[in-house]
C-alpha cells in the first residue's frame, strides 16, 4: 500500500470546503449561520481554484534577484482571479450581513421559517389580501418545513 | 424531507467534484495562458510580482469592473443600514469607556498599520501584496479606533472624498494611456515617468500610481463598510 499524495489532502480539503458549505447553505435555519456557510463554500472554490494553476515544483510567480533563471513557477492567471473572487466576496458578505440586521432589527429573528411566515404575512396585508385586523396572529406553520 | 434532499445533493455534489478531481493531472496545469504571461510580463510590464501585471496590465478593465462592485456593495450597505443620526444619541449613555490597555494599544498600532498598509500598497508590484491587501491594512487601522473607543466615528465626508478621487484617479490613469495612443488603462512606461530599474521601487511605469488609487479605494470603502456595519442599531436586538 502506498502512500496517498499531496494533492489527494488538497483536493478533499477543498472539496471538503465546497461540500460542507453547499450543506450548511441547504439546511441551516439560521440565516447568520447560512452567510458563514457561504463564506466556507467560497474558500472552498478559491482553493479549488488555486490548485488548478499549481505546479509540483513551481514557486510563487513573483520574480527575485535570488531565482534561477528557468525556475518553474505557478499559474499567475486563477491567483488573480482569485484575488478578485476574495474580494467580491467580502462585498457580498457585507451586504449580507447588512440584509440580516435589518431583517433582525424588523422581525426579531434570525430563524428562515419565523421570517418566510412574517414576511408572508406583511405581504398579504400590504397587497391586501388578508385584513390586518384578522390576520394578527401567524398562522399555524407546520407545512413550510415540509 | 428536506434535510435528507440536502444531504443528497451535498453527497451528489461531493462526488461529481470528486470525479472530476481525480481526471484532472495534478501539478501538470493544461492551461498554456499562464506560461506566455510568465514569458512575456517582466519584458512587457516591468513587474516582479506577475500577479498583479495579470491584475492590473493584462485584466486592467476587469479589475476596473471588480472596484465597481465594490462600490455598489457599500452603497448598498449604506443605503440598507441608513438613518444613523437619531441613534447616535441613545448609543452614548450605555456605552462605557475602554479600558487603559487595550486604548493605548489601539494608539500604538495605528502609525504602525498605517506604515505597513502603505509598504505593502507601494511594493506592490515587487513582492507578494499590492492595493487590496494594503487596502484592507488601512481600513483596519482606521477602524480600531472605533472598536476601542465605541462612541467615536469616522468622518463619512472625509470617506467618499478619498474613495472618489482614487477612484477617479484610477480611471484618469487610464484615459492618460489613451493619450500616448496606448489602450485604456494600459501601464505604460517610456514617458517622462522614466523606465526605472527592474525591481526597484520606481519601475513598472504607472502600474504602481494604479496599485495606489485601488489601494486607497479599498480601504476607504472597508473603513465605510466596517463603520456603517458598526453604528447600525443594535439596541433592539436585546429585546427579542
Amino acid at each position: 500500500m502506498t502512500m496517498p499524495g499531496i494533492e489527494v489532502v488538497f483536493y478533499t480539503g477543498a472539496i471538503g470546503l465546497i461540500v460542507i458549505g453547499m450543506a450548511g447553505v441547504l439546511m441551516v435555519k439560521n440565516v447568520f449561520r447560512m452567510l458563514l456557510a457561504l463564506v466556507l463554500l467560497e474558500a472552498g472554490a478559491s482553493l479549488l481554484l488555486i490548485l488548478s494553476g499549481f505546479r509540483e515544483t513551481g514557486v510563487a510567480p513573483i520574480l527575485l534577484s535570488g531565482h534561477a533563471a528557468g525556475q518553474l513557477m505557478n499559474d499567475p492567471v486563477p491567483q488573480a482571479l482569485v484575488l478578485t473572487a476574495i474580494v467580491i466576496g467580502v462585498g457580498i458578505q457585507a451586504l449580507a450581513l447588512a440584509l440580516i440586521l435589518r431583517i433582525k432589527h424588523r422581525y426579531h429573528s434570525l430563524d428562515m421559517g419565523e421570517i418566510r411566515e412574517q414576511m408572508e404575512h406583511d405581504i398579504a396585508v400590504n397587497s391586501g389580501v388578508v385584513s390586518p385586523a384578522s390576520a394578527q396572529s401567524p398562522e399555524p406553520g407546520g407545512h413550510h418545513h415540509g | 424531507m428536506r434535510n435528507i434532499s440536502s444531504l443528497l445533493f451535498s453527497g451528489g455534489l461531493a462526488f461529481l467534484l470528486l470525479v472530476l478531481a481525480t481526471q484532472l493531472p495534478f501539478g501538470h496545469t493544461s492551461m498554456l495562458l499562464g506560461n506566455d504571461i510568465l514569458q512575456a510580463a517582466p519584458d512587457e510590464v516591468g513587474t516582479g510580482n506577475i500577479v498583479a501585471a495579470v491584475l492590473l496590465a493584462y485584466r486592467g478593465i476587469d479589475t476596473l469592473g471588480e472596484l465597481a462592485i465594490l462600490f455598489t456593495a457599500a452603497a448598498s450597505v449604506g443605503l440598507i443600514l441608513g438613518q444613523r443620526s437619531n441613534h447616535s444619541a441613545k448609543r452614548d449613555k450605555t456605552i462605557t469607556e475602554s479600558h487603559f490597555i487595550t486604548s493605548r494599544a489601539s494608539d500604538l498600532m495605528m502609525p504602525l498599520l498605517i506604515i505597513v498598509g502603505f509598504y505593502i500598497i507601494f511594493y506592490g508590484h515587487l513582492t507578494p501584496g499590492g492595493g487590496f491587501q494594503g487596502g484592507v491594512i488601512l481600513a483596519i487601522a482606521f477602524f480600531l479606533p472605533v472598536l476601542t473607543r465605541p462612541g467615536t466615528t469616522i468622518d463619512h465626508g472625509m470617506i467618499t472624498i478619498i474613495e472618489g478621487l482614487a477612484g477617479a484617479g484610477f480611471i484618469m490613469i487610464g484615459l492618460w494611456a489613451m493619450l500616448y495612443g496606448k489602450p485604456f488603462l494600459q501601464p505604460f512606461f517610456d514617458t517622462f515617468l522614466g523606465n526605472g530599474i527592474f525591481g526597484s521601487l520606481w519601475s513598472a511605469g504607472t502600474l504602481p500610481l494604479l496599485y495606489l488609487a485601488v489601494g486607497l479605494k479599498v480601504g476607504a470603502e472597508l473603513a465605510g463598510l466596517l463603520v456603517t456595519i458598526s453604528e447600525a442599531p443594535a439596541a433592539e436586538v436585546e429585546r427579542t
